[in-house]
């Protein structure tokens, strides 16, 4: 991965952009709340000699996938193309892409030698006749073509909405197969859209809730392999563990990192009792943030680092409180009817997503900090454990189904409520992580 | 009734297992000497599968409590009694959750419920050091329906004897 990552990188070149006429730029205006999806087209790109051929086809549906998956976009079927693109440096047939109402147009190239791959590709605004940004060229090798069509879509969610993209980016999570009395649980990783999944342990003990570092290059989780919940760190390129020693005899799990991945927040169990506590990873001390009698954990930092929103039942029910980084007094923030947890702070710092519990149903749901403008996106017998998108645009969670035969699946959802999807995996899934965008 | 039928009869057996324990030539013989009964056997008063099925191994609990209910603490009585009666023993005490509740927070409430066992146990004599907890949360529920009757059978804790120098 590292070689690819770097190949990836020295390959990025901007193209010479060609002159058209401009005018009013092509927009997407995410906060004024998305509609009607706006109409692309991504006709196959040009491949440069047969060994290019699929990896030109591919690439591009990819493309066309991630556009189409945020449901911000609509893609227009190639059966209803009037123009074909088979020169990608020949002019753009702008009427031709304007009569089938495509208002964004992506064209590329790909070409392949050994094992190397390159694509090339410009996104065009139909109705002005421009480009959107320059043309890009990114090299690779061929089995990373994912991650550059992936690249490739990202650029273009961000030339038309203006914010960054998510599309190359990974998920950790918990695969699930078996009957809910004895599933078998294993950690796996997989790219944002379940493809290239990859198994980290096996299922030997039970695994739960991993959390990526802010680099993406590390993962904290709870394992049982001790036969009691503790926290592990396992560096993803490596696949190698490494136990986070807390105090002996104790149970440990709920772990966090820090903003600077210096540092974790997790939830230790001394005689039935779950408090939160900061552990410094290069000395491996751990120092209590709470002390009462409640249940304090899922804990989550706010981006700047200097606070922490968790889950307590000081109230007598779970809810939701902030307090200083160093812990000190805390503040309730969730105040409707219910009971909340597994708050997780947005990469903007704007929102909490929560899980919320009331009258018999699940739903994840976003407030402001100060627990103000709370909406719920989802209703389900059980939906939880929300994770953010590295652009804040998007939650994913875990959904199990009702009953004998339930089954944990992983949705994602758009921060307006709509666009709610599963996210396909070979067997169940649960506690996604949604690592950061990759370099 | 059957919780209610099954306390009498511990109360019976518990002062049996109680006297061949005091008296030393009597644990091989007694358990062969009586001829039916199998060591080891669930109707041995002395093993693990005794303390399983007749004197109860597991206690339940109200939706997202960790109070002992009257019932819980006869049961428990019945657990301390066998396990001061069979002191080659050390248990530990697992704590379940439903599946009603986010999976941390259950993971902290089936600790808390594995510990209101502990605590109950000790304090009618059993020694601290015989007894540890873990909590599983939701992740092994007994029941697999999603109903009342199935979640109320998971909302329990189970002393779970392990260690034991008699193999």
């Amino acid at each position: 991965m590292m070689r690819f990552l770097t190949s990836l990188l020295l390959g990025l070149t901007i193209l010479a952009a060609p002159v058209y006429a401009q005018s009013g730029p092509l927009r997407l205006e995410l906060d004024q709340g998305i509609i009607e999806p706006l109409p692309f087209a991504v006709p196959n790109f040009v491949p440069d000699g047969p060994a290019a051929t699929q990896y030109a086809n591919d690439l591009s549906r990819v493309v066309a996938a991630d556009l189409t998956g945020t449901g911000l976009f609509r893609e227009i079927s190639s059966d209803a193309f009037i123009s074909r693109v088979s020169n990608f440096e020949a002019p753009v047939q702008f009427a031709d892409w304007k009569a089938i109402n495509a208002e964004a147009l992506v064209t590329g190239a790909v070409n392949v030698s050994g094992k190397r791959l390159t694509v090339r590709f410009r996104v065009w605004d139909v109705f002005s006749g421009q480009e959107l940004g320059n043309g890009l060229q990114f090299s690779g090798t061929t089995d990373g073509w994912r991650r550059m069509a992936h690249k490739v879509a990202d650029q273009v969610y961000t030339r038309v909405t203006g914010e960054s993209g998510y599309f190359d980016s990974r998920v950790a999570f918990v695969s699930e197969s078996g009957p809910k009395n004895q599933r078998l649980k294993r950690l796996a990783i997989m790219d944002y859209d379940g493809a290239n999944v990859q198994y980290l342990t096996d299922s030997a003990a039970i695994v739960l809730a991993p959390r990526f570092s802010p680099s993406g290059d590390r993962l904290l989780y709870t394992s049982y392999e001790t036969g009691q919940p503790r926290i592990y760190v396992l560096d993803v390129d490596r696949v190698k563990r490494t136990e986070l020693k807390t105090q002996d005899g104790t149970m440990s799990f709920s772990p966090r990192f820090s903003p600077d991945g210096r540092s974790i927040l997790y939830s230790l169990i001394q005689g039935g009792n779950t408090d939160l506590w900061k552990m410094d990873l290069a000395s491996g001390q751990s120092v209590r943030l709470t002390n009462t009698p409640a249940i304090e954990t899922a804990p989550s930092y706010s981006p700047d680092g200097s606070q922490i929103v968790f889950e307590s039942d000081r109230s007598g029910t779970p809810q939701l409180y902030i307090m200083p980084s160093n812990g000190g007094e805390a503040t309730r923030i969730s105040f409707k009817q219910g009971r909340y947890g597994t708050p997780v702070w947005s990469p903007r710092g704007d929102l909490i997503a929560f899980t919320k519990q009331n009258k018999g149903r699940f739903h994840i749901g976003v407030m402001r900090t100060d627990g103000s403008e709370e909406r719920l996106l989802t209703s389900s017998f059980l939906d939880e454990g929300p994770t953010w998108s590295p652009n804040g645009r998007v939650i994913m969670f875990t959904r199990e189904s009702q009953g004998a035969s339930g089954r944990a699946t992983l949705y994602s959802v758009d921060i307006s409520g709509r666009n709610l999807r599963p996210v396909r995996t070979p067997d169940g899934g649960s506690d996604p992580s949604w690592g950061p965008l990759q370099k | 009734m059957n919780v209610l039928s099954k306390v009498i009869a511990l109360g019976v057996l518990s002062v049996v297992a109680a006297c061949t324990n005091n008296d030393p030539t009597a644990l091989g013989g007694g358990a062969g000497g009586n001829g039916s009964i199998l060591p080891g056997s669930p109707s041995d008063p002395q093993s693990p599968a005794y303390f399983q099925q007749t004197v109860g191994d597991r206690v339940l609990f109200e939706v997202d409590q960790s109070t002992l209910t009257g019932q819980a603490q006869t049961i428990l009585q019945g657990q301390a009694d066998w396990l001061l009666a069979n002191t080659d023993f050390v248990a530990t005490i697992e704590g379940h959750a439903d599946e009603q509740g986010t999976r941390e927070y259950n993971l902290a409430l089936g600790a808390r419920r594995a510990n209101a066992a502990r605590e109950y146990l000790i304090s009618r004599g059993v020694a601290g050091n015989r007894l540890t907890t873990v909590s599983f949360g939701k992740e092994r529920p007994i029941e697999i329906c999603s109903t009342e009757e199935c979640y109320s059978k998971n909302r329990r804790s189970v002393t779970v004897l392990t260690g034991s120098t008699l193999g």
